[in-house]
Formats: structure tokens, sequence, C-alpha cells
């Protein structure tokens, strides 16, 4: 730590340094707001993005009281457009997203075996552009008069925001240029996390942890990673267009200076198919982490998981236009993207009979954790099963825009990806909190959030195989729908209660769970070879790794018949030999300001796009000083 | 900087390659994907313009040809600045450093010049696709060039004050890196849009 500072007074550096200081005690708001540590950016995305998720929940619940009968008057058609916008945007860049975030930061570092991600300002510089962003993006919804009289604001022309939709002359207002800046901003944010687990993946290994020794998590990180850098450039692109278009008069999406309005639907789901393996395949790599411990068996077929996550990244660039069958690209472009949706369902298939082949024959133990993973695979299934409907060109004609869509991608992003994180949640808890998570309480969250999963989304396939059309915002009687819409909506309650449990376990799990030990679960990973919580400094040594699942086989051999038999007391653990060892001269990055002031440049470049230029300078002012500051000061204090 | 942190001064990484350089190449990965966009809705919307002024109209070949000229040879000031610091020369470096921003800042001052002509020509962003395409593409790339001139100039403030050495060439490599990067992209925009007329 730096030296004394009084007596004269102090130059700005060392009044900067002394509040790095005080950040650095790592107590008090002052060490959150500078925290560089990937755990803790971790635990705020995780908490930023779950108030995300209660706010989309929210939203859609607000959607389903007003489906539950037919001619409902709750919400008026402008209210219900601005809600169903906000909740896809919500759930899709706010929640799953950052929840999977969460989950790379708390994460990767320990399972490679290193102290800390590659570049941990630019990680905290991630999480806070996507909290000023995912802020922002819902400010919009005081810019449309009386909020309290029920004027929202907020964007309405859906989270894909098709062409012409978002043009001035059909939404008027500021919503859409909210959604824009929003997105772009987050964008910012995702980018960044991308760039970062990229190089802390390849790059920040422990000593023998080569590529294919690396946990399943953190291959789809990788690869989710890979995705993010090259898809968001894409919607970037796609956003600056419509920036031009609503706020300079540009002619992109224009139709009548001969602009094209599916250009934006060719950009949107070039960018949106690769979106939604990124918001898949963290969660997979969830699930892939829970099934062997619970199970006690290796993951079956390690290398075909790996693989086909690499497939899917690959081909998950070619099937864009399965999003646009009905727009009229002609009979060529439908088959040829047809095919190669059949052909992208080929390693998700692979990768299902793998989980389930772990299961067989281990000695399964039936925690909370697990039933979300299998959770996850049994839904996911369904979801995957309908997904292949879609592909077939005439079936998805008669599908397209219908509520069979909202059942089918529904049953892959929550019933896939939500349960997941939601079984990462159980799985992990103890290694961040060094207490476990109520079972008893777990096992209701659990059984009622699939109830009402399946209560909410399986009648909507009925609803729209029966034709009722997506984005209404009502309906009238008689169509043979109101059953099932019926359902849909105390099914969503089901699935408010469940939340509800969730956030009371939580609870209570944190002030009073049960002490969990460093290894509760008997695990694989490095990560459990570490003291609950793990201190910040993550390894006294750095690990030398001889095996994929390491930490498993330091603590088993096998007998003949393949059996795992403990090693003797003393051989596992690394850390016994080391017990004086208090990490105090192991240097860390010092905390800093700067990512938090680089990001709160956005929001005062965006608004005074929006509204007056005059805080377009400020908004860059912020940024320069933060990102001159960032680069001006050392990463780490000179030791005392 | 960043990286020695966590494994101690004497960097060793899986690949081998530094932290930085590795970050680097994958942002200029991802910008390919920014530009190829970019150059991808002018593509689609070339010759779409239902009313003038159209690229025949108003582009000046020869003009823009020397102002691509003056960004190569940026590229080649740039390569020996770098060589300059990695042989130890820092008076080398800082004048080749200052003759790349400089470059750099002839480019986009012909830039501004090209855009205020077409201006007074009738070509506005709102005018037509043409326009709105143009201005669009040019317009991030002349923006990517005047952050690579900021990175210059302040990295050329830093040589003034010795604060890089031999030993820290690779901050000279990295904005290199990024300067020949945003340099390809105009021979890519110069060639396609201007140069290649259907």
């Amino acid at each position: 730590m730096a030296t004394a500072i009084g007596r004269r007074r102090p130059s700005l550096a060392e009044a900067l340094r002394s509040a790095r200081e005080v950040a650095a005690t790592g107590h008090g708001i002052w060490s959150w707001l500078a925290t560089v540590d990937h755990k803790r950016i971790g635990i705020l995305y995780g908490f930023s993005a779950f108030f995300f998720f209660i706010l989309g929940g929210i939203e859609a619940l607000l959607i389903r009281i007003q489906l539950i009968t037919p001619e409902s008057e709750f919400l008026n058609p402008d209210q219900y457009n601005r809600i169903f916008t906000m909740h896809g945007t919500t759930m899709v860049f706010l929640v799953v997203m950052p929840l999977s975030s969460a989950f790379f930061n708390l994460l990767v570092p320990l399972m490679i075996g290193a102290r800390d991600v590659a570049f941990p300002r630019l990680n905290a510089f991630s999480y806070w552009t996507f909290l000023v962003g995912g802020i922002f993006l819902n400010a919009s919804f005081f810019t449309g008069g009386n909020i309290f009289q029920g004027e929202l604001g907020a964007p309405d022309a859906g989270w894909f925001g098709y062409s012409t939709l978002t043009s001035t002359k059909f939404s008027p207002g500021h919503g859409v240029d909210f959604w824009v800046f929003g997105l772009q901003i987050l964008g910012v944010a995702s980018l960044a996390g991308g760039f970062n687990f990229i190089v802390t993946i390849l790059n920040m290994r422990a000593p023998g942890m080569s590529l294919f020794r690396m946990p399943l998590f953190v291959w789809m990180t990788l690869v989710t990673s890979f995705l993010i850098v090259f898809a968001m450039p894409v919607i970037a692109v796609a956003l600056f267009e419509l920036m031009f278009d609503r706020l300079f008069d540009a002619n992109f999406f224009n139709p009548d200076a001969g602009g094209n309005p599916l250009l934006w639907q060719h950009m949107f789901w070039l960018f949106g198919h690769p979106e939604v393996y990124i918001l898949i395949l963290p969660a997979m790599g969830i699930v892939s982490e829970i099934l062997p411990t619970f199970a006690r068996k290796p993951l079956f077929g390690y290398p075909f998981v790996v693989f086909s996550g690499l497939a899917i990244g690959f081909m998950s660039w070619g099937v864009w236009v399965h999003h646009m069958y009905t727009t009229g690209l002609g009979t060529v472009a439908n088959a040829a993207f047809g095919v190669s949706t059949i052909m992208i369902g080929v390693p998700t298939g692979v990768k299902i009979f793998n989980w389930m082949a772990t299961l067989w024959g281990g000695s399964i133990r039936l925690s909370t954790a697990l039933l979300f993973a299998v959770g996850f695979v049994g839904m996911f299934t369904i979801g995957g099963l309908s997904g292949i409907t879609h592909s077939m060109v005439p079936s998805d004609y008669q599908q397209q825009d219908t509520y069979y869509v909202v059942a089918h991608f529904h049953y892959v992003l929550f019933g896939g990806a939500i349960f997941g994180l939601f079984g990462g949640a159980y799985y992990w808890f103890p290694k961040f909190t060094g207490r476990l998570m109520n079972e008893g309480l777990g096992q209701i969250n659990f059984w009622t959030l699939l109830i009402g999963f399946n209560l909410t989304f399986f009648p909507m396939h009925m609803s729209g195989l029966l034709g009722m059309p997506r984005r209404i915002y009502t309906y009238s009687e008689g169509q043979g729908w109101d059953l099932w819409n019926m359902m849909a909506t105390i099914g969503a309650f089901v699935i408010a209660c469940s939340v509800s449990v969730f956030i009371v376990n939580l609870i209570l799990s944190l002030t009073r769970g049960e002490k969990s030990g460093d290894d509760p679960w008997d695990a694989r990973t490095l990560e459990w070879s570490l003291p609950s919580p793990v201190p910040h400094y993550n390894f006294k040594e750095i690990p030398q790794v001889h095996a994929l699942d390491d930490f498993w086989h330091r603590k088993y051999t096998e007998d003949e018949a393949g059996r795992p038999i403990p090693v003797v007391a003393g051989g596992s653990g690394q850390d016994e030999e080391h017990e004086e060892h208090d990490g105090h001269d192991i240097h860390m990055p010092s905390p800093s300001y700067f990512p938090l002031i680089a990001s709160l440049g956005f929001p005062f470049i965006a608004t005074g796009l929006i509204y007056h230029t005059a805080l377009v300078p400020v908004g860059a002012a912020l940024l320069l000083v933060g990102l001159y500051g960032w680069a001006m000061e050392p990463a780490t204090e000179e030791s005392a | 900087m960043e990286n020695a942190v966590v494994s101690g001064h004497h960097l060793e990484t899986s690949t081998g390659l530094d932290n930085r350089k590795l970050l680097m190449w994958v942002f200029l990965a991802s910008e390919c994907l920014f530009f190829g966009s970019l150059i991808a809705a002018y593509l689609l919307y070339r010759d779409r313009s239902v009313v003038g002024p159209y690229p025949d109209d108003v582009f000046d070949i020869p003009f823009t040809s020397v102002s691509a000229f003056v960004l190569l040879m940026s590229s080649v000031s740039m390569v020996l600045a770098l060589a300059s610091i990695q042989r130890g020369d820092r008076r080398g470096l800082q004048v080749w450093l200052f003759t790349t921003a400089m470059l750099g800042v002839l480019f986009i001052s012909g830039q501004a010049y090209e855009f205020t002509e077409f201006h007074h020509e009738g070509l506005t962003l709102d005018r037509n696709l043409f326009g709105t395409t143009f201005f669009v593409l040019t317009g991030f790339h002349g923006a990517h060039v005047t952050v690579g001139v900021l990175v210059l100039l302040s990295l050329f403030a830093m040589t003034l004050q010795g604060k890089i050495t031999q030993a820290e060439s690779l901050h000279i490599e990295l904005a290199g890196l990024y300067w020949h990067f945003v340099d390809i992209v105009w021979i890519v925009i110069f060639t396609l849009i201007y140069l290649i007329q259907p």
C-alpha cells in the first residue's frame, strides 16, 4: 500500500490513490463501486439481473392479466405494445445474458485455476455499462407523460424492432430512441465481457489445464464469448442505422426513398440467431457440470459435447432466414435455410443424449440443483422438438406469428436457459456464501416452477395451432382460445409464487443457511478445491492440473472394476501444507473508480442525442476522463 | 499492466501471446463484422437511389486517390515508429509517431473537405440512399481514424515524457495493429465504393 499522504496539500493523484485505498479495504459501498474482483462483479451481475428478472416478470403478469379473458380492457393497446416490447427486451438483454455473465464471472477464473480475469477493470466496466444501459432502457417508461395515469413512454415496436414499426412515422415519441441507445450501451457491455473471457480462457489457464481438460462450462463460455464478439457488431450497425433514420432523417429503412425494411430483418436475425445460442449455451454448460456431480460419473462423451457446442456455434450463423420464411425470399433460400436449421438440431440432439447417458447408471442424488438440470433437459427437448417443426417451411407458414412460436421460444429460453440458471444458483450458492440453500424450499421452488411453467406455456401450443396471433392485445370469444389463455394466466401466477419461494429461500439461506463446507457435493472441478466462500485471491498457489475433472482425481482413484475409491487422507486437497500462508503477499489488481466513471458517460451521450446536444460533450468528457484515468493509473499498487 | 498483476511480473500466458495483443486481435476480428455490415448495406443499396446526386456526379477519384495514398503512407510511418522503439531509438519513435498522427489528420481533413463538397452538390444524409449509406460508412471509418489519431497523439505525449521505453514497445505495436486495420478497411472501401462503379 502507498506510504504517507499527509502534511502537504494532496495532489489529484494522491487524492485518487487515497480513494483507492478506501476501496481496497474491501468493506463498505465504495469497495463495491470500485471493485475489480471477478467474484464481486459476478455477484453484482447476478443481483442486478435478478432485479430485472422481477421487473420483466411483472411485465409478463400484466400481459397475462390482459389476456385472461376475451375483450379485456385491463390494458389499452398502446400500453400492451409497450409492455410486451419491454418484457421481451428485458428478458433477453437484461436477464438471461447478464445472469449468464454472472456465472462466467463467478466461475471461469476458478475453473481454470486463475486469480482473476485477464482484464479486471474491463470486467468492472462491462458490469457498470450493463447496469447503466438497463436503467437507461427502463427510464423510457417515464418519457410518455404521467406514468401514474398509465401514460407509458417505453418502446412499442417489439423486442425485434421490425422496420417500419420503428420509424418516427409509426412510433413517434422517444420510446424507440431509448430502445436503440439502451441496446447499444448493453452491446458495449457484452462486447467488453466477450473480449475479456476469450482472452481469459485462452491465456490464463493454470499449468496443465489444456483446452481439453477445461470444464464444459468454460468451453461453453468460450463459444458464447466468440458468438458475442461476432454478433454484437452486426446489431450495433443495425441500431446505428436505425438511429440515423430516426434522429437524422437518413433513409436506411425508408421505403419512400427505396430503402428496404427487410435489411433490418436480415441484420437483426443475423445477430438474433447467434444470440439465441448466446442465451442457451451457458445454461448448457451449467447443466453439463451439475449432471456429472450428482450422478457421480464423468460427463458422458466429453469431446462430443465440446464439439457439439462448437458445431452449434458455427452453424448458428447459417440459419437466420428461418425467422423470415414468410417474407418472400423464394423457394431456394427457404429450402437451404430449412436444411441448415434441421441440421443444427443434430449437435443439439447429441448433447441431449450425452446428458441422459451421463445420468444412466449413476449413483444419483436428487438435489434441487439436479432437479433443475434434469428439468432443463426435459423442457429444452420439448422446445427443441417444436423448433424442428418450425424448420419445415410449409409447417412454419402456418405457425408464423402465432402463439405456437411463443410456446416454442419460452420452452427453450425459460424451460431451457432459466431452469439451467436456477440449477446453477442452487449448485454454486455454497461456494460463494459458505452456506447451503434450503433443500425443502428448493424442492418446492422446482416443482411449482415446473408445473407453473408447463401450465403457462404448453397451452400456447394449442392456442397457436388454433390460429391465435402473437402480439395482439385482445381477442374475441368463441374462437377456441379462451380456455388456453385462462390456463396460461393461472400458470403465470404459479410461476410468480415459485419465484417468491426462491427469493425467500435466498434470504433465509444467506442469513441462516446450513454451513456447507468447501465441497458439499463431492464435486469434480477446481473451484470446489477452494475454501467457501472463496478468498479474494482465489488460489494461494496456482494449481498444477493433471487431468480432466482434476479435483475428482485428487480425491478418488479407481479399483479394477472402475469404481471410485477415496484416496488415502492427506493425498487430497492442495492447501494443507500451506496452512501458514495467509495470502497477504499475493498481488491482486487494485480497485478502480475509472470503469464506473467511463460507463456513466454513455447515458449522457444518449440522452444528449435524443433531447439536447449540450449533454453529448458532458458524456464524452466523462468517457474520456474514465478511459484516460484508467489507462494512466497503475493496475496494482506497489506493495509497502 | 493488468496481466502482470495476476501472474507476477514475469508474465506467462497459456498461448504465449500477451493478453493485450490477443485482446486487440479479437477486437479487430469483431470490427470486421462491424465494417462488413456497413459495407453490405452500401452494396445492397447501390443503384437503388430514386433521386440524385449519384456517385458519378460527386466522386472526385483523383482527389480521393491522393487521400488514400496519404493514409497508406501513414501505415509506413507507423511501421517505422515501431521499428524505432524496438531498436531503442526514442527520437525516431517521436518523429514517426508524430508523422503518422499528422498523416491521419491530413486524411481526416481531406474527408472533411470531400464531405463539404458533396454537401454543396446536394448530397446529404437524408437526400437519397447513396447519401445515407455513403456518409454513414465513410463517417464511421473517419471516426475510427480520429480515435486512432487521439491514441497516437496520447502515445506521442507519453514519449515526450519519456514514458515509453524499448521494453514497452508493445504499446506502439498495439496502436499499430489498430492503425493498419483502419488503413486496410479504407483500401476495401476505396476499392468497392470509389473504384468499382457498376
